[in-house]
């Protein structure tokens, strides 16, 4: 008897599962997503590349080379231009010429840095048409 | 004269019950919305730009990292020299014709290296590039 008592007296535990600390559980999982989360970081400059072995005769008067040394100053036509400048110049050329296409062509030794910062002006200057050439070429 | 004390008993606690719920859809949000990022290589400063664009399609993306050193890495596997990459590319390229891949090159790396690169990336027919850079600040 003592002992179906006690059996009765279990069964009046409360049988709900304790939901106090679901918040704390959902909060913690919630700062490591925060933490690991990375927002979309795979921007750049597009390029299409030619398919190789492709080689175009172009007339010489609808190009315009753009050089960029390994000290990073540029010259467009052989004229020095300076990196605030180039665009302006670019867009001057390319309103006189709409078949224009800007090579550009840095030295070895350019650093990354500066052929992006040429790079970027051209698309700004909105050439859609630009080859990218190594010097010995 | 009413009875203003009887005011005083009114329960002044926050309801904590739906903080689980608050969590947890917050929590899916990130869940959701997390990306994790695939491959680090350390001390790759990428230079800045400002007319760059996003590549919505992470699952297309290639990585090839080329650092200040000279070191050539494809996605998180380091090379011993450049030509490997057209034999890589070229698989990775049958595998998903759609393929782009993301040149994420050091600001300090050399032009000449990066253009041995694109000319090996050629041969392989992986023609979609994109120079990642990050947003002029």
């Amino acid at each position: 008897m003592a002992k179906k008592a006690s059996l009765q007296r279990r069964n009046k535990s409360n049988p709900e599962i304790p939901t106090s600390s679901m918040a704390d559980i959902a909060f913690l999982l919630i700062v490591f997503f925060l933490v690991t989360t990375t927002m979309n970081q795979d921007k750049g400059i597009g390029m299409q590349l030619p398919p190789p072995g492709e080689e175009k005769k172009i007339q010489t008067k609808n190009i315009c080379n753009v050089w960029v040394n390994s000290s990073g100053s540029i010259l467009v036509n052989m004229e020095p231009v300076s990196l605030g400048n180039l665009r302006a110049n670019l867009e001057r050329r390319l309103g006189e010429n709409d078949k224009l296409i800007i090579s550009l062509k840095a030295d070895d030794e350019t650093e990354y840095v500066d052929f992006i910062n040429v790079l970027d002006e051209i698309k700004l200057s909105g050439a859609d048409k630009i080859s990218l050439a190594s010097p010995a070429q | 004269m009413p009875d203003f004390s009887k005011k005083a008993k009114v329960t002044q606690a926050i309801p904590t019950s739906s903080m689980a719920d608050i969590a947890f859809l917050l929590l899916v949000f990130f869940m959701v919305t997390t990306v994790f990022v695939r491959y680090r290589i350390p001390n790759i400063v990428l230079p800045n730009a400002e007319k760059i664009e996003e590549i919505k399609l992470r699952r297309h993306i290639q990585y090839l990292w080329i650092s200040a050193d000279r070191k050539v890495y494809v996605n998180d596997m380091q090379l011993s020299d450049v030509k490997q990459i057209a034999t890589l590319f070229y698989d990775f390229r049958v595998a998903n014709p759609r393929m782009i891949v993301s040149l994420k090159c050091d600001r300090r790396a050399p032009v000449g290296l990066i253009s041995q690169a694109l000319e090996e990336l050629r041969k392989a027919d992986a023609l979609r590039i994109n120079f990642a850079t990050d947003k002029e600040r």
